[in-house]
């Protein structure tokens, strides 16, 4: 009996705290008023927000269900395709230039997104800084 | 041996974490159910292993335990200054800034993880490698010191994943 109403506890916090850093995401996406600042919004939602949520309903199904561990499962392929969506937007930000530009490189000579080929510059008039 | 166990067996962790995603899609224990994962896991790699040349050998598994370990917690605490300045500083006084990162590593795969492992800890995405790969462009959302960024994370992640990655 006593486990049950820890678990209850348990779940309403992580659902409170999950529910809370999705929230402040998405105050933060709609604050920002720089597109590269309001991509650091949606990594935070993807973090805390959605574990703290998954981290709930793992101790729902282990407690009060049969036990079943999907959510560690969807926990790891949130972690490891976040930052590739991240990348990607930030890599789009650069090369629309709604940004500043970012300085040099420290040792090689440019970044990859600003790397334009040669024989393709006249077809991207605005690529080049 | 080695070199007829490294053919079968390319990537013997990836069978490892094949097996174990199973087991978990499955969410039951069971001898079949763990038989079947090893076969999968042992067929997925072998027959991919021509797309992933060269593989890094020295994986250190503990050492990327304890990395996990950090990384999360890192996660927790930069949410936590994160919503802070998303509730509390007006937009005029932030301050975003890029960081440039001189990389050491070499890897494709450390410098993956590196770049993965920066984006999830909020406050900063890594936004671009440079054209030879030498070089990382992180993104941080307010600092005062974008050098004190940089050498933290030299510090705390690249300086864990040289030891990862011998």
């Amino acid at each position: 009996m006593m486990l049950d109403v820890i678990a209850t506890y348990a779940i309403a916090f992580c659902l409170i705290v999950g529910a809370a850093f999705s929230l402040i995401g998405s105050i933060g996406l709609l604050k920002f008023n720089d597109s590269m600042t309001r991509l650091h919004a949606p990594t935070k939602v993807g973090t805390m927000g959605i574990g703290g949520l998954l981290l709930a309903s793992m101790i729902h199904s282990m407690i009060f269900g049969n036990g079943a561990l999907h959510d560690l499962l969807i926990m790891g392929f949130l972690f490891v395709t976040a930052p590739i969506s991240g990348n990607f937007l930030s890599k789009v930000n650069i090369h629309k230039r709604t940004c500043p530009l970012p300085p040099p490189p420290a040792s090689d000579a440019t970044w990859a997104v600003l790397d334009v080929p040669e024989e393709d510059i006249a077809l991207e008039p605005d690529a080049r800084p | 041996m080695t070199r007829a166990f490294y053919w079968l067996f390319p990537h013997p962790l990836l069978t490892l974490l094949l097996t174990v995603v199973w087991l978990l899609l499955h969410s039951t224990v069971s001898p079949g159910m763990v038989v079947f994962g090893l076969i999968l896991g042992t067929l997925i790699p072998w027959m991919t292993s021509v797309w992933w040349p060269d593989t890094p050998r020295g994986f250190r598994l503990g050492h990327m335990l304890v990395y996990v370990v950090i990384v999360l917690w890192d996660i927790v605490i930069a949410n936590l200054q994160v919503a802070w300045i998303v509730l509390t500083k007006p937009n005029a006084q932030l301050r975003p800034a890029w960081v440039v990162v001189p990389l050491d590593l070499r890897q494709p795969e450390a410098i993956t993880i590196l770049a993965g492992s920066i984006t999830l800890t909020p406050g900063t995405i890594s936004a671009d490698l440079s054209d030879e790969g030498h070089s990382l462009l992180v993104h941080a959302l307010h600092t005062d010191d974008p050098d004190a960024v940089r050498d933290d994370i030299k510090n705390r992640y690249e300086r864990r994943l040289m030891e990862i990655f011998r």
